[in-house]
């Protein structure tokens, strides 16, 4: 029952870092593309494109939470507390980014757009770099049992830490350029799907590079780990992440983004579950490990009767949803962000100058 | 429900799961708690209530297809969509905070109530996937199936409520586990999940939802009603609104008492707070108004009416009530707070139900809406005042339950985070959400003025 958790717990973890990470990934196009004339196009795409399922993507992470306490109670208290700083500064920017990009939608000026604009992207790229530094924090074996048993600073200040932040925030600007490619040939903007597709290409390269780093970093700063991901099942792990990795890469050389998408999230999803491996049989590794941690049978049971009875809605519902976005039924027409204004300049005397 | 006696005993011997720790104070925590439950509780109401209505109007269109219905419904589900965003970033901070606050409550209980929560994700889930289809979906998808996605919204919005107060009405009445050397064990999820203090809290705030959502709308349209737009688009947005929360606003008397007398047996204490009753009396007045104090044990300046306490708790004048007297001090909450939020509470809640009076008696007998221009006034009042009483409520039930985070099993400075500082976050945490409820205010005041037909085209 305990593994049945645990693997509900990485396919939270995947499904978040693949849909959650591309919408972080989103504002990170966002913050870099330009001045409001030039960056419009991109804007205008990210606006479409994550406007109908950033929410329910976002839903993961609470999906993970709960799941975490509630079938490996000690094993929340203990990170919670002792990862209080990244995961609060998390927290704060779960907020400005979705407030933001929500208020975003219903902004009437270029002014208002630009301001609510700025804070979805700059708290898109602090989110998941702060997720993936308390990542860095478990992985390392940095998490002792206890209240706030571990370093509150060096707990997360590290360099496994700060590796995987930015692994984190790259992962996801790679993703969300991938998907974004496909999104704009299906809006009919050939020139935008070019525009990602560098984009990605781009991405691919310094997140593959960059993956590399971190394994470099892990080797030095968290050899437990490293000899995890580069042994056994995780080194099977790590070479499918490469090896989809490539792949996708040549897939978005060939302009087949439909199969990329999938490439993508697998070069993703082979990264979580590798971690996973890597420490397994440790929950907080060297201090605790799954069988210690796990609650009692009748919770686990109960927990994953609920969850298997809750996929039988979730998952047809999810798939109804994302059926509708990518056959284009949901989504917005496409519109540049800055050029969604200018109507309703003209004729709102009120604005100031 | 083991004996009451002996859940005192094994509060004193519950340790914590992550073992001894410094807990100096837990107040700074309890008020970024506070702050942040503060602000999500009022999201919540419009996400019980909020889908009914729309839904209910979008009815209404598909049987008359009269277009302004259906801009109506379609403009209330655009709001409804912006406020259950805010409501998603929201509701995340509150499960950070349950593990960046309170580490050990987690640790010790997550297996426990944690399951609630599990349901409460997969209702979530629900929730965001189909207000997504159904407000992207207007005009898009076939007329049958989107009326359909409308649906699973109202059902999730209950159950995710329905799933969260079962873990508050478990931590007030808490059951479902055993306490062995001090060692929480053998957790019956099911058992904590279906509590006794469950049924009335969730009547009491789904009802509560209905209220706070109905007259803030309604109050909107009241302000259109007094500058003189009463085309029938508005008219039917001050109705509906209006009588969804007049409605739950006479049922919520009854149910009140419910919660009262549950309150009573399950937490005297608390009961004994909201009162500001000192010692176990029979034939005890209902004190109005006044402050308790400490010193004489009394409440000063307030007004008595006989009988009534002991006429309210056990229906019955001359009844027995408990007082705080049996407790030791260090047991009961801060009593003014309780009781000046509870007083608020019931008082703002018999104000509404005489505007709710006044409405369906004048529409179900005159058939039409009252003309006097204080009753508008009113209306636009009682929206504001509906939140305070909500909020009021959500502290008498959360303060009048301290010392005890799971009551009287685990202290809340037995579970709060052993980390200091957080001083810091609260001072960031309120300029967030200072600058949210501004961005929020200034968007929606800009939401209302724009032309419905504008909405309606869009």
């Amino acid at each position: 029952m305990a593994e049945i958790c645990i693997g509900f717990v990485i396919l939270g973890v995947t499904a978040y870092a693949v849909l959650g990470g591309a919408d972080f990934g989103a504002g990170f196009w966002d913050l870099t593309a330009g001045g409001a004339e030039r960056g419009g196009g991109i804007r205008g795409m990210v606006q479409r494109s994550m406007s109908p399922v950033w929410e329910a993507n976002h839903v993961w992470l609470i999906f993970i939470l709960v799941i975490t306490w509630t079938a490996f109670p000690v094993a929340f208290g203990s990170l919670f507390s002792t990862l209080m700083i990244p995961l609060f500064v998390a927290a704060l920017g779960i907020i400005s980014r979705g407030a933001a990009f929500a208020l975003r939608g219903q902004a009437a000026t270029i002014r208002e757009a630009r301001v609510l604009g700025a804070t979805f992207a700059v708290s898109s790229v602090l989110t998941p770099f702060f997720l993936g530094a308390a990542v860095g924090g478990i992985a390392s074996g940095r998490v002792p049992v206890g209240n706030v048993a571990g370093d509150e600073i060096s707990s997360w200040l590290n360099a496994t830490s700060i590796a995987i932040g930015v692994l984190a925030v790259l992962t996801g600007a790679y993703l969300s350029a991938v998907f974004l490619a496909g999104d704009s040939v299906g809006a009919g903007q050939p020139q935008l799907a070019e525009a990602f597709r560098r984009r990605a290409l781009g991405a691919g390269v310094v997140t593959g590079a960059a993956a590399l780093g971190t394994l470099l970093v892990v080797r030095e700063d968290a050899r437990t780990l490293y000899d995890g991901l580069t042994s056994g099942d995780g080194l099977v792990a790590v070479l499918l992440s490469a090896v989809a990795g490539v792949a996708t890469l040549a897939l978005i050389w060939t302009r087949r983004y439909g199969v990329a998408r999938l490439s993508a999230a697998a070069a993703v999803a082979a990264v979580t579950v590798g971690w996973a491996l890597a420490q397994d049989p440790y929950l907080l590794p060297g201090e605790l490990t799954l069988d210690q941690g796990a609650a009692a049978d009748a919770t686990l049971t109960a927990l994953v009767v609920s969850v298997l009875l809750g996929f039988v809605i979730l998952v047809p519902s999810l798939w109804y949803l994302y059926r509708l976005v990518l056959q284009g039924r949901l989504t917005q027409e496409y519109e540049p962000l800055d050029q969604r204004f200018r109507p309703i300049e003209a004729g709102d005397e009120r604005r100031p100058g | 429900m083991p004996d009451p006696g002996l859940l005192v005993f094994a509060a004193e011997r519950v340790t914590g799961a992550l073992g001894e720790h410094a807990a100096p104070d837990a107040l700074e925590a309890r008020r970024m708690q506070a702050l942040s439950l503060a602000v999500h509780i009022p999201i919540v109401c419009f996400g019980i209530a909020f889908p009914a209505m729309f839904l209910f109007v979008h009815g209404l269109y598909l049987r008359t297809r009269a277009p302004y219905l259906k801009a109506l419904a379609k403009r209330w589900s655009k709001v409804a969509l912006i406020v259950f965003a805010i409501g998603v970033v929201t509701g995340t901070i509150l499960s950070f905070e349950f593990g960046l606050l309170w580490p050990d409550f987690m640790a010790t209980f997550g297996d426990v109530f944690g399951l609630a929560f599990g349901l409460e994700g997969v209702s979530f889930f629900v929730e965001a996937i189909f207000i997504a289809i159904y407000v992207y979906g207007w005009d898009r998808l076939p007329e049958r199936t989107h009326f359909l996605t409308g649906i699973p919204i109202v059902i999730s919005g209950f159950a995710g409520s329905f799933n969260v107060i079962a873990v508050n009405g478990w931590m007030n009445n808490p059951q479902g586990f055993t306490v062995v050397d001090g060692r929480v064990t053998d957790p019956k999820p099911w058992d904590a999940l279906i509590n006794d203090q469950f049924w009335h809290e969730l009547i009491h705030m789904y009802l509560a939802g209905y209220i706070v959502a109905g007259f803030i709308v309604a109050g909107v349209y009241a302000h259109a009603h007094m500058r003189g737009k009463r085309d029938a688009y508005h008219r039917t947005g001050l109705v509906v609104t209006l009588s969804f929360a007049a409605l739950a606003s006479l049922a919520q008397g009854p149910v009140g008492d419910w919660a009262g007398r549950t309150v009573m047996e399950n937490q005297p204490v608390k009961l004994a707070a909201f009162e500001g009753l000192p010692r176990t009396e029979d034939s005890v007045p209902f004190t109005i108004g006044g402050y308790y104090d400490a010193d004489d044990e009394e409440v000063r300046y307030g007004i008595k009416i006989p009988y009534l306490l002991s006429l309210l708790a056990h229906h019955d004048p001359t009844a027995t009530v408990t007082g705080l007297d049996s407790v030791p001090e260090s047991d009961r909450p801060p009593i003014n707070i309780v009781r000046f939020a509870f007083q608020t509470m019931a008082g703002i809640g018999t104000a509404l139900a005489a505007i709710a009076a006044v409405f369906l008696l004048t529409w179900f007998f005159r058939r039409r809406l009252p003309r006097s221009p204080w009753f508008y006034r009113a209306v636009i009042a009682a929206g504001p005042l509906s939140l305070v009483a909500l909020i009021c409520g959500w502290i008498a039930t959360e303060v009048g339950r301290q010392p005890w985070i799971v009551y009287e099993t685990m202290r809340t400075s037995d579970a709060v985070t052993a980390s200091d500082g957080l001083e810091i976050g609260f001072a960031v945490l309120v300029a967030i959400y200072v600058a949210l409820a501004a961005a929020f205010a200034w968007l929606m005041r800009r939401l209302t003025a724009k032309p419905e037909q504008e909405m309606a085209a869009r």
